[in-house]
């Protein structure tokens, strides 16, 4: 096998691993110490492998884990090891990226005013940091204005944003942020999640409805496909 | 080896207590003594010094104390159960409160169950419903309980669970044909009682010729010698000594029911069944010094409404806590009982019922824990679909009780809520993946769904199970047992 083939192989192997670096442990505990995939992107780097052969190779081994969780080997503690393995690879990738003009997509999550719940929301952007996206993650309890004015401030360069809501007293501040856009005048597409959000409640707002994070991940690439 | 789950016992009694219930035991051994409808039994305490007196049929016998004490302190400490496969062999160390499950009981009924489609009148929704059919037990259905049982976790040994009622078994064929069911089904280790005493060396020659020569025993005996309250059984204490002199592991076991054949009180209960084991274990080792017997402690309460046993009941859970306290005290390790209701349906109720004593067995630290999987209505029906539910509720059981590693975990622990604090997304998720491979976690409910869905799913599983391989008795060795024994061609 030629050195650069068992590069791709070995990145391929820690991202289905969950492994971001050499410090992780894998699914059943071992491997600390052996590279992970920081180290070897890098070192395939600098062995002159091009980066949109390392990202073909990030997107089979998320591929394979996909397999793997629809079949039941994997669970969403996995799927989430080998997310944040492939945002950790794709933040090396990164400056190469720039330097041919690749930007990553920029998608804006937060957990809507009034709620701190944030489980579904950090799930979300680590699924979606995995699936190559740079995500603007302003945390919990943000207000609508707030959200307005990073999106503003972005210019323009926003795919599209996330709310989730644990409470069916906050879910309602969702339509708050749905109403502000629209009274600026953006048309962002709006994801939102959480227990208490419905798909009648999403169509109400004039928002998408995605039943948890995988549909989530999955509508957000349907919108950099409509452009 | 069969590790099963080592726990740090819930005790009922202490020291002071234990001793007080010894020495009541002891004195009813003296008065009133015990009823032997055994001539035999009563032969043996006559010549080792005990009060015997000739009535009608019976003898009366008062047991001396030293007798006792004496005759106890010779059965062993441990006794190893060998199996087919040595992985599933087990070692019972009374010091070790280590608790192992298995499952008992020769059901009469088994409880078929199908599932049908109905259609809501008034909405028109169609559904699946599981429906359920009762019927008597066969040769077959203890086949297939061996099979489900050899692939599931929690099971650590096999009691036949099926009263084999099919035309062509008779009373001269019935035993060989139940041990080989279970053996051939399965590579655990095999308990059962005798239907036909006569038969004794065509199972242990039997079994012999299955084992290959391994050292320890893949079969062992119940013998149930004490018939509440204090009478021996003649036929199942002759049971008990010709095992003992073939050096048979044996199980003494007594089914004292607090409020009919015993004192509802607590102490009563366990007293009297005390008395009633200790009479068992004395015989045994005056037949033979040091043969290997398990304290068989089986009490239950009975229900006030019709005198039937009650095993959910909440004293029969205290009863079981005195028994296993009690062997402890004497050294000798326990054969226990956990998992058994009155519901007749498989399902929540029954679970319920059940979970009260999987849980309360496993923290007694009992060594060998019988009818554990499976039954229903009581001991008379056995379901497939909730022994595959009581396998996993009992490995819940274990799983609350298995052994801590503070300090590890919490080296672990410490270091992971340090990185975690330091991540946008502060999930521990990643660190959880090596527990759940190691086993350590259940990743969710595997049944999850309405009463009815859960029972769909568990049937699908059972169907599973059933097609699963199982390392069957070697070709050659069939053949010799064929030969030899009266085994039906059908589960060859």
């Amino acid at each position: 096998m030629k050195i650069s083939e068992e590069i791709l192989t070995k990145i391929k192997e820690n991202v289905v691993k969950g492994r971001r670096n050499k410090e992780d442990e894998d699914l059943e505990g071992g491997s600390v110490g052996e590279p992970g995939v920081e180290e070897l992107v890098d070192g395939a780097l600098k062995g002159e492998i091009g980066p949109k052969k390392i990202i073909e190779c990030i997107n089979d081994a998320m591929v394979v884990v996909g397999k793997k969780f629809e079949t039941g080997e994997y669970f969403v503690p996995d799927m989430l090891a080998s997310a944040e393995a492939v945002s950790v690879g794709m933040e090396v990738l990164e400056p190469e990226l720039l330097k041919v003009g690749q930007k990553k997509e920029k998608f804006v999550v937060a957990t809507v005013e009034g709620d701190i719940h944030d489980i579904g929301k950090n799930i979300f952007a680590m699924m979606l940091k995995g699936a190559g996206f740079a995500v603007i993650d302003m945390g919990t309890d943000v207000s609508a204005e707030k959200i307005v004015k990073t999106v503003k401030a972005e210019d323009g360069e926003i795919v599209g944003i996330g709310l989730s809501a644990l409470l069916t007293t906050t879910m309602e501040n969702m339509g708050v942020v749905t109403e502000k856009l629209r009274e600026e005048g953006m048309s962002k597409s709006v994801l939102v999640g959480g227990a208490a959000v419905s798909k009648e409640f999403a169509d109400k707002i004039g928002a998408i409805y995605c039943a948890d994070a995988f549909e989530g991940v999955d509508k957000a690439k349907e919108l950099i496909k409509r452009g | 080896m069969r590790e099963g789950v080592l726990v740090k016992p819930y005790e009922r009694l202490d020291t002071e207590e234990i001793q007080k219930i010894h020495e009541a035991s002891l004195s009813i051994l003296i008065d009133p003594g015990i009823i032997s409808y055994n001539g035999e039994a009563a032969e043996i305490f006559g010549d080792n010094g005990a009060e015997v007196s000739s009535h009608n049929g019976y003898w009366r016998v008062s047991i001396p104390e030293e007798l006792v004490k004496e005759s106890v302190k010779l059965a062993p400490s441990v006794v190893k159960l060998g199996a087919r496969n040595a992985k599933n062999d087990l070692v019972l160390d009374s010091k070790e409160p280590r608790v192992r499950f298995g499952t008992g009981s020769e059901t009469n009924v088994i409880l078929d169950m199908g599932v049908e489609d109905f259609v809501s009148k008034e909405s028109g929704i169609e559904r699946q419903f599981p429906v359920f059919r009762r019927r008597r037990g066969t040769v077959n259905d203890l086949c297939q309980s061996a099979r489900v049982c050899e692939q599931l976790e929690n099971v650590d040994f096999f009691i036949r669970n099926v009263n084999i009622q099919d035309d062509d078994i008779t009373d001269d064929n019935k035993d060989v044909n139940k041990f080989y069911a279970s053996l051939n089904n399965m590579t655990k280790h095999v308990m059962g009682g005798l239907t036909n005493l006569g038969k004794l060396d065509d199972v242990i020659r039997m079994a012999e010729l299955i084992s290959g020569g391994r050292k320890e025993p893949i079969i062992s005996f119940i013998a149930c010698v004490t018939k509440s309250p204090l009478q021996f059984v003649r036929d199942s204490t002759q049971s008990l000594i010709e095992m003992v002199r073939r050096n048979y592991p044996v199980v003494i076991s007594a089914s004292p029911q607090g409020g009919s054949t015993a004192p509802v009180q607590e102490a009563g209960t366990v007293a009297q069944q005390n008395a009633e084991i200790l009479a068992g274990v004395t015989l045994s080792q005056l037949v033979r010094a040091k043969a290997p017997v398990l304290y068989g402690s089986n009490p239950l309460r009975v229900r006030m409404d019709t005198l039937d046993n009650m095993y959910g009941a909440p004293e029969t859970n205290q009863y079981y806590i005195g028994g296993v306290q009690m062997a402890k005290f004497y050294g000798i390790p326990c054969y226990s009982a956990a998992g058994i209701g009155d519901c007749k349906y498989p399902g929540i109720e029954a679970t319920a019922e059940k979970m009260l004593s999987h849980l309360f067995s496993t923290l007694t630290g009992a060594q060998y824990v019988h009818y554990a999987f499976g039954l229903l209505e009581g001991t008379n029906t056995l379901s497939l679909e909730q022994l595959i539910l009581d396998d996993l509720h009992v490995g819940l059981c274990k799983s609350i009780l298995r052994e801590q590693r503070i300090e590890e975990e919490l080296r672990e622990s410490l270091k992971e809520i340090r990185e975690v604090m330091s991540t946008s997304h502060k999930m521990f998720t990643r660190y959880a993946r090596k527990y759940m491979r190691s086993g350590k976690l259940i990743p969710f409910y595997p049944f999850e769904g309405d009463g009815n869905e859960t029972l769909i799913k568990v049937r699908e599983r059972k169907e599973e199970l059933l097609s699963a391989p199982v390392d069957e008795i070697p070709e050659d060795v069939k053949r010799e047992i064929f030969h030899e024994f009266d085994v039906l061609e059908r589960i060859k």
